[in-house]
């Protein structure tokens, strides 16, 4: 039997094949789902906000940043065997939940997404797939062995990417 | 104000902002039960700094569909606030206020979202206006937008504005019956420099540095 390990907001886990990885209702938020698909390690960590170095706290949870999430959760990735070279990625959310308020907030999804992809750009890990934007929430399910990520959302048919 | 965290502020001026919440909960359903023209019983409201991986599970899970307003605050302070209920409570106040007109459907038609909508408007109204009664503070609202998603879905967006300054969220939880009992929950978010404003207006001396 696998199981399917919760990821919480701001939080990052990893997993390793049956097992798969789920982050329930996200919305302007990122899941960003990496695996390496020869070993089956996969993970994935729901990114919260773009740039933890526009942030100034010292007790920072890294996993709440593209820029420090994307980076834990490969080296966390590393450690349980996976090789960076082979690591795909496919994310999804961003939404804009309010699309008419101020427009700080109506952005900040797209900004989750544009920073989320500067971050894989950098660490040369392909995006494969993604569902991204418009102005509602999204499950999202992913399996490391098949790279299979399956979003739901209130009122639509399920999709996997 | 370098180093100041939102969290730290919350946890240290927590009686305050209970009293506030407490406050503006109890007003906002005093104007619901002036609208719905009924009787509205209310248990003391809970405020809780709640941490932001948990903060669907307040809820009934981040995948409880909830209907949710959200409006700007502007004036002497700046920020949001939120009001959400559960998706069954929402078509219940939706009843009662087109006084038995509402469909009966799954979804929401245009026409309920607009009753939900003015439902909300009234509700967040009054809890501002008596948070501005109570700290002598101009405080005016931005037009209301509505969302009904998963609840994980729609704290986001309150969370990613917390998150910018701490790892929790502030969240005021009021009970109200008429016929069925509703959790309404009320989501502000002040500005850090608000938050300042706020307490000092009340004749706490704030100290955001430490």
């Amino acid at each position: 039997m696998s199981e399917i390990i919760k990821v919480g907001m701001a939080d990052l886990k990893t997993c390793v094949k049956p097992d798969g990885v789920t982050t329930l209702g996200l919305g302007s938020c990122v899941g960003v789902a990496i695996r390496d698909p020869n070993t089956g390690i996969g993970g994935l960590v729901h990114v919260m906000l773009p740039d933890s170095t526009a942030i100034k706290n010292s007790n920072l949870n890294i996993a709440k940043f593209a820029d420090t999430g994307i980076v834990e959760l490969v080296r966390q990735m590393e450690a349980l065997g996976a090789n960076k070279s082979r690591m795909v990625a496919k994310i999804a959310g961003g939404a804009a939940m309010f699309a008419s308020s101020r427009p700080d907030i109506v952005q900040v999804g797209q900004r989750n997404v544009e920073a989320t992809v500067a971050v894989l750009n950098q660490l040369k890990i392909p995006i494969l797939a993604k569902d991204v934007g418009l102005n509602y929430g999204r499950t999202v399910i992913f399996y490391p062995e098949t790279g299979d990520y399956i979003i739901r959302a209130v009122g639509k048919p399920e999709t996997v990417i | 104000m370098g180093s100041v965290n939102l969290d730290e502020v919350s946890e240290k001026y927590n009686d305050v902002l209970k009293e506030i919440g407490n406050i503006g909960a109890g007003n906002a359903m005093t104007a619901l039960s002036q609208m719905l023209q009924t009787k509205v019983d209310m248990k003391v409201p809970q405020v809780k700094l709640v941490e932001l991986s948990e903060v669907g599970m307040i809820m009934g899970g981040e995948e409880q569909i909830m209907a949710a307003v959200f409006l700007g605050v502007e004036g002497d302070i700046t920020g949001s606030m939120m009001f959400m209920v559960e998706k069954a409570s929402a078509k219940h106040l939706i009843k009662k206020v087109m006084m038995g007109m509402a469909p009966e459907s799954e979804d929401f038609t245009d026409m309920e979202l607009s009753a939900l909508k003015e439902v909300g408007n009234i509700i967040t109204g009054a809890y501002l206006n008596s948070l501005s009664t109570l700290t002598n503070l101009k405080i005016y609202p931005t037009p209301p937008d509505l969302q009904v998603d998963m609840a994980g879905a729609i704290l986001s967006v309150p969370a990613i504005m917390f998150g910018l300054n701490g790892d929790k969220l502030l969240l005021i939880q009021s009970q109200f019956f008429d016929e069925i009992q509703i959790d309404g929950f009320f989501v502000l978010i002040p500005d850090l420099e608000s938050y300042a404003k706020i307490l000092s207006s009340l004749g706490i001396p704030v100290d955001l540095e430490g």
